[in-house]
């Protein structure tokens, strides 16, 4: 089976700094990869590189042949000069029939604001709204960029429920930046932690105890990271290593 | 019947109003009003450069708005100054520029009708302009509207699903120029703005689609062309600001009718 995506040493350079340095990814079918890091470590710029929208200095990115890509944008900032309702939205530059487009409007639950301008959406009604519009061409991976940055806590959970579910019931892979791992963590099955390069990667109970991420994030993140973690996998093993680098 | 002149101006009027409506919707929506009033403003500079050297001044204020608006996009690239500071050093230095040309090079115009417009004495070769300049402008919008419309709600969103942004940016530059070279003998260089902004702004609570608040622009602005050469005629007013007081009119009424609709709704 050939990767979705392939990036291999890719590096960004704007005026001598390195934004990336020989990042190499793959990206394989079913995979679920959050990708961490500060910020300015490169997040955006790599999933830029991998969905083929910037051409890295450095390194190659190679796509499976007509690979489907749903996208879904950090937030959108619902703009009141523009009279467009929800279903409007997810006509525009989409050939989906009125069939196809109600079955994802279904799968998302967002049939009761269909008609609903997008001006008056909350944020979490918004982010449902382009998660369905990333749909609607079937597509093989999904890339979001911190999709729910800018929801409440109740929102980030619920929206996070639905790309979980949607992550069973299609057959899809995700690639996402995200801080909220604590709320991904049952379902990410690799994480990326990236400052310019990527300081390590693995599963999200390795990572929380790799020093390097610990150095990156502080202890506390990690130790919080772990307690959602093991409420997962009932693991009732509470020390913690690595202090020492806090 | 109607005189030929007054022909000419409701058939000059309308093609602009219909244009104008529906650029004007892309200027509100984008939030490009000072945008369009600097362009405008550049275009004095193409139209003392047309007298001068004797072509169109169409074709010589396309040509001086474009130049503006590629040197705009330019020095915007360089993140020095902030895009509004930037215009208003562009606009006035153009528009001053334009004024000196003229005094200067001596030409004979009526400087008073490219500034507030003078629909009544439309040419039948300046209808040509107008309405060639418009078929182009509407069928570009036609054919891109999609993708201009899903690159106004979100950029990145546009680039992510293979809209070429940078493209559709230019285009909508070519396009914005187009209607203020044409527009500049109905209302003015000084009032074209207003013609992009009014109708446009009027339409926005009315309706519930991109699509239907272009359409009801370009009718509102109908309206105001053709309420503004009446109200010119019967008074013996200025066309081209009988024109923009018709548009605000319309706006103030239906604004208010559009608030009381509002209010029953909730």
């Amino acid at each position: 089976m050939t990767a979705l995506i392939n990036a291999n040493n890719i590096s960004v350079i704007r005026q001598t700094k390195h934004i990336l340095k020989d990042v190499s990814i793959n990206i394989a079918d079913r995979d679920f990869i959050t990708i961490i890091g500060p910020n300015g470590a490169g997040k955006s710029m790599l999933l830029k590189c991998l969905m083929g929208l910037y051409q890295p200095e450095k390194g190659s990115v190679t796509k499976r042949k007509n690979l489907k890509i749903g996208y879904i944008p950090q937030r959108m900032t619902s703009n009141n000069s523009m009279p467009i309702t929800v279903h409007g939205f997810l006509r525009l530059r989409k050939k989906n029939n009125e069939n196809s487009l109600q079955n994802t409007v279904d799968e998302i639950g967002i049939e009761k604001i269909l008609n609903k301008p997008l001006s008056v959406l909350s944020g979490g009604e918004l982010q449902r709204v382009l998660l369905a519009r990333s749909l609607l061409n079937d597509p093989e991976l999904l890339v979001l960029d911190e999709p729910a940055q800018n929801l409440d806590i109740s929102g980030q959970l619920s929206f996070y429920r639905l790309l979980e579910r949607i992550y069973k019931e299609r057959n899809l892979s995700i690639l996402m930046v995200s801080h909220d791992l604590h709320m991904v963590m049952a379902s990410t099955m690799q994480v990326i932690c990236l400052f310019n390069h990527i300081c390590c990667s693995g599963k999200p109970s390795v990572i929380t105890k790799d020093p390097e991420f610990i150095s990156l994030f502080g202890n506390d993140m990690a130790n919080m990271m772990s307690v959602y973690q093991h409420e997962h996998d009932h693991d009732h093993d509470h020390q913690h290593t690595g202090n020492e680098h806090a | 019947m109607l005189d030929p002149f007054i022909l000419r101006a409701i058939a000059a009027g309308l093609g602009v109003a219909i244009i104008a409506g529906t650029i004007g919707c892309f200027v509100v929506w984008r939030k490009m009003a000072y945008f369009g009033d600097s362009l405008a403003h550049s275009a004095l500079l193409g139209i003392a450069l047309g007298l001068a050297i004797g072509i169109s001044t169409y074709l010589s204020t396309i040509i001086a708005c474009l130049a503006f608006a590629l040197i705009l996009l330019w020095l915007q690239q360089k993140n020095l100054l902030a895009t509004d500071t930037l215009l208003g050093i562009l606009a006035h230095a153009a528009l001053s520029i334009g004024m000196i040309a003229i005094s200067v090079l001596e030409l004979r115009v009526n400087l008073h009708s490219y500034l507030f417009g003078d629909i009544l004495t439309v040419t039948s070769i300046e209808l040509w302009w107008i309405y060639l300049g418009g078929f182009f402008v509407l069928l570009m919008i036609i054919l891109n509207w999609p993708s201009l419309v899903l690159m106004t709600i979100h950029e990145e969103l546009a680039k992510a699903e293979n809209v070429n942004v940078y493209f559709q940016n230019l285009l909508l530059m070519l396009l914005m120029t187009i209607v203020v070279a044409v527009s500049i003998r109905t209302v003015g260089i000084l009032l074209i703005s207003s013609m992009l902004i009014i109708p446009a702004a009027t339409a926005r609570h009315l309706v519930n689609s991109p699509v239907a608040m272009a359409i009801t622009a370009s009718i509102l602005g109908s309206i105001a062309v053709l309420g503004g050469i009446f109200l010119s005629m019967e008074l013996d007013t200025p066309s081209g600001p009988s024109i923009v007081v018709t548009a605000a009119l319309l706006f103030a009424i239906l604004f208010a009718f559009s608030n009381i609709i509002l209010k029953n709704n909730n």
